[in-house]
């Protein structure tokens, strides 16, 4: 094995590139080595003015998500021996645009975020003096996956839809709102509905299921947003046929 | 001028988000504000495995709960705030229930509890081993539909402004536009974590600098307990990813090279297949951290590329147990060490995880600076006194971040506004980042230089084991490094998103609170809980059941003073283990 990788990084700072440049480093070339931990030894030891997010280093506050060779990625779980020989692309993630060099403008998912009201619910939450809502492991696995995701965007990056139609809510919302959709604590689903059957919402899926390979936590947001589809295609009719108590 | 906010969060991890939430629960008229160098899903909150700490159980009582804290503690808790804490615990961990936190379960749709470190009864509420994950994702979703919380992502706030003996807001720079800003507001609270990275070796995320410690040191507020650093028994070597405790808890076992459970060498009980509540695997974090050293003295570890390890033995406990009640362990394991522990042994280290000390605050966050509150690994309270049971950290950033929430509500509501002062100060904190920073050319000490002979210096001078020598040779080498950070070199110059600069603030607050560790560490002449002397290595009620408090003069002298423990049911005694 040889003893270095060269990263191909993309590099863009607004205030002197017209557009994005790339710029090569070689890094060493460890086995427990991620991604990130070649950004890392660029910036302590050869360029300090390489910009991207990182904080946990594992897998799970979502910052570190870029592009490498192609496909979004979190960087501080995948590693350099797997590139070997290299040399490996890293860019920002796709389909976003970019602050500077690594790091893109997430503002968009945040604002869409509060839409589908990720909270749970309830026409009347019970005392805390009553305890716990009961909830069975079985009721948990209902929504447990969609509870998992870590907002890194890399569903985003690898939708197809988000990529023409910056207007559509996208995976890892809808997943988040079938979180609690499903959970039994929760009462929202109908306050819900307005927004994801919005012509925006759900219906903008093409289901191509990229988002469901790009998730590094399993969420599975294309099958959210599937199983969405038809509990909306059931609820439309009940609004077209029944009173509304009867919902 | 009138303040922009009433109450200002720094920090919007579990202690801030509780807090935001409990300041707009007491008067949803009041202008809350969250400002955060980083999104707050990405806060270090989301790291926490194994669990949280809240009596529920039959059979269990506030009293046991609160005396396996004051023993934990080495008695160095107050134990009026340990009372207060454990009677608000599990009506805070309810509260996130009712959120939708997804706790696990018991088979009927109760709430389920495991085993912890140092508890004597089952009373760690969990979900799975991504607690915290699950935790601050529920508060950062429910924070979400108060409309009077307003947000400051990734804004890095660096310094206070304090003006006429009370503070009235932050300095803060929008990363993205490099906009220095004054953020005003009638009380603030610090929710910005603890400081692991002034260590080499930590579990630490890379975002925990300690800045909001070096924020009220800097303004004069005393920094209380520094010389306690948990080192948590089990970290993955090279990345010092945690293997939580609930590992153990759930039934892993500690082996030595020779495959021994060598716990049962230091006054931690006798090896049983099962695990053992406040004994051998689940004794406390400090005593597991300082067996692992004497292990290493006798020679009975492995040698890696990466130090010295000894091994978590998970096999026996199955595939099924592991990927229920442990998966966030296998895939750890997998991904970074390529290793299962279905069937492989996992290698582990002691590695810095959490300070005991903080800001010193009072049961309500209360800081000594008027409008300054605490909350969170930030702060000290203190509960944790000497060593911090595992699972106790994440309900007392509900409890605290609530209790300190409602304060600086309620001192808010009172509270004149800002003066002019405070816009001048502002002022003077944009000419001195770019000054300093930003603009300059002629430095040239490198960063992480700086950084790695910092995170050396501390682990050589005050790791498990510390002793006089070694701490004033420390504090010698950290002056020098502050010297020395003096010409630090920033090469970017850009005000879009500059990591670099953030980097050196960071730096610089790491360097402040590094100097309070070693400075409390040297004047404590005793060893209790996590700090261990070997030039004094009992423990001595008489001089130290006291809090250290290190205060910074305007020249950056120090001077620590104490303030005697707060007991109330539990008097000093011995701490007991396994038998």
């Amino acid at each position: 094995m040889a003893d270095t990788i060269t990263l191909q990084v993309t590099r863009y700072r607004p205030e002197q590139d017209a557009e994005p440049t790339v710029q090569e480093y070689d890094v060493p070339l460890r086995k427990d080595w991620a991604v990130l931990d070649g950004l890392n030894h660029i910036r302590d030891h050869q360029d300090g003015t390489l910009a991207y997010r990182w904080s946990c280093r594992m897998g799970i506050c979502g910052s570190c998500g870029m592009t490498v060779n192609g496909e979004p990625r979190l960087t501080c779980a995948t590693f350099l021996t797997d590139y070997a020989p290299g040399p490996v692309r890293v860019e920002p993630l796709a389909g976003f645009p970019v602050i500077r060099d690594l790091i893109i403008d997430i503002g968009d998912f945040m604002r869409k975020l509060p839409t589908i009201k990720p909270w749970i619910v309830r026409d009347d939450d019970k005392p805390l003096s009553e305890g716990e809502y009961l909830q069975t492991p079985d009721q948990m696995d209902d929504y447990k996956k969609f509870s998992m995701c870590i907002n890194c965007m890399l569903c985003y990056s690898a939708c197809p839809v988000y990529a023409i139609d910056p207007d559509f809510i996208g995976p890892a919302a809808i997943a988040l709102a079938q979180r609690y959709n499903l959970d039994s604590r929760d009462e929202g689903a109908e306050v819900r509905l307005d927004r994801l059957i919005h012509p925006d919402g759900i219906w903008g899926c093409t289901f191509v299921g990229e988002c469901t390979r790009a998730c590094p936590k399993g969420v599975d947001p294309a099958g959210a947003i599937q199983r969405y589809k038809l509990t909306a295609a059931v609820q439309s009719l009940k609004t077209f046929l029944l009173p509304r108590g009867a919902r | 001028m009138s303040a922009s906010h009433d109450v200002l969060l720094v920090g919007g991890g579990a202690a801030g988000l509780r807090a935001a939430i409990a300041v707009a629960e007491v008067d949803p008229g009041l202008r809350v504000a969250v400002v955060s160098k980083v999104y707050p899903m990405r806060s270090h909150t989301v790291s926490a495995e194994g669990g949280a700490a809240g009596v529920i159980a039959d059979g269990d009582s506030l009293e046991e709960h609160a005396h396996d804290t004051v023993s934990g503690s080495d008695w160095l808790s107050d134990q009026d705030a340990v009372e207060a804490f454990v009677e608000e615990a599990p009506r805070e961990l309810l509260r996130l229930e009712h959120w939708g936190c997804p706790w696990s379960r018991e088979p009927d749709g109760h709430i389920a509890v495991r085993a912890f470190g140092g508890m004597k009864q089952m009373r760690t509420w969990f979900a799975a081993d991504k607690t915290g994950f699950h935790m601050l994702h529920t508060l950062f979703q429910t924070s979400l539909k108060f409309d009077a919380v307003t947000r400051y992502d990734e804004w890095f706030v660096t310094r206070l402004l304090v003006d006429d003996g009370r503070v009235q807001g932050v300095v803060a720079i929008e990363l993205a536009s490099g906009r220095v800003e004054a953020i005003t507001a009638k009380a603030v609270v610090l929710c910005n974590g603890g400081c692991g990275r002034v260590f080499p070796f930590t579990t630490n995320a890379s975002i925990n600098t300690g800045d909001g410690m070096a924020l009220a040191w800097r303004a004069g507020v005393p920094l209380k307990d520094m010389e306690f650093v948990q080192y948590h028994p089990t970290g993955l070597p090279f990345t010092g990813i945690l293997i939580t405790e609930a590992a153990r808890a759930e039934g892993g076992w500690l082996l030595n090279k020779d495959g021994y459970r060598y716990l049962q060498d230091y006054d931690l009980g006798k090896p049983d297949p099962l695990p053992v509540l406040r004994s051998m695997e689940l004794g406390p974090r400090d005593r597991l951290s300082q067996a692992f050293v004497h292990e290493v003295e006798k020679g009975r570890v492995t040698d890696t590329p990466y130090g010295p390890v000894v091994h978590l033995d998970l096999r026996h406990l199955g595939a099924k147990l592991i990927d229920s009640k442990l998966p966030f362990v296998r895939e750890l394991c997998l991904k970074y060490e390529n290793i299962d522990p279905v069937k492989e042994l996992v290698p582990v280290r002691p590695v810095v995880h959490y300070m005991m000390g903080g800001v010193h605050t009072d049961l309500n966050g209360a800081t000594p600076l008027e409008g300054l509150y605490a909350a969170g690994e930030v702060a000290c309270v203190s509960i944790n006194g000497a060593n911090r049971l595992g699972s106790n950290s994440l309900p007392e950033c509900l409890v605290f971040g609530a209790r300190a929430g409602r304060a600086a509500a309620g001192y808010a509501r009172a509270a004149p506004e800002p003066g002019s002062a405070a816009q001048a100060q502002a002022s003077d904190e944009q000419r001195r980042l770019g000054h300093d920073l930003l603009d300059k050319t002629d430095g040239r000490e490198p960063i992480s230089g700086l950084r790695h002979e910092m995170q050396q210096v501390m682990e050589d001078s005050a790791g498990i084991y510390r002793t006089g020598d070694s701490l004033a040779e420390g504090a010698g080498t950290l002056r020098d490094l502050q010297e020395r950070f003096r010409s630090v070199a920033v090469d970017d110059h850009s005000r879009a998103f500059n990591t670099q600069m953030v980097a050196a603030l960071e730096l610089s607050n790491m360097l402040d609170v590094a100097e309070g560790i070693i400075g409390s560490a040297l004047t404590r002449e005793e060893s209790r809980g996590a700090h261990q002397r070997t030039d004094f290595p009992a423990r001595d009620d008489d001089r130290f059941l006291a809090h250290s408090l290190i205060y910074r003069g305007a020249d950056g002298a120090h001077r620590v003073e104490y303030l005697p423990v707060a007991l109330t049911r539990w008097p000093p005694g011995e701490r007991v283990y396994g038998r």
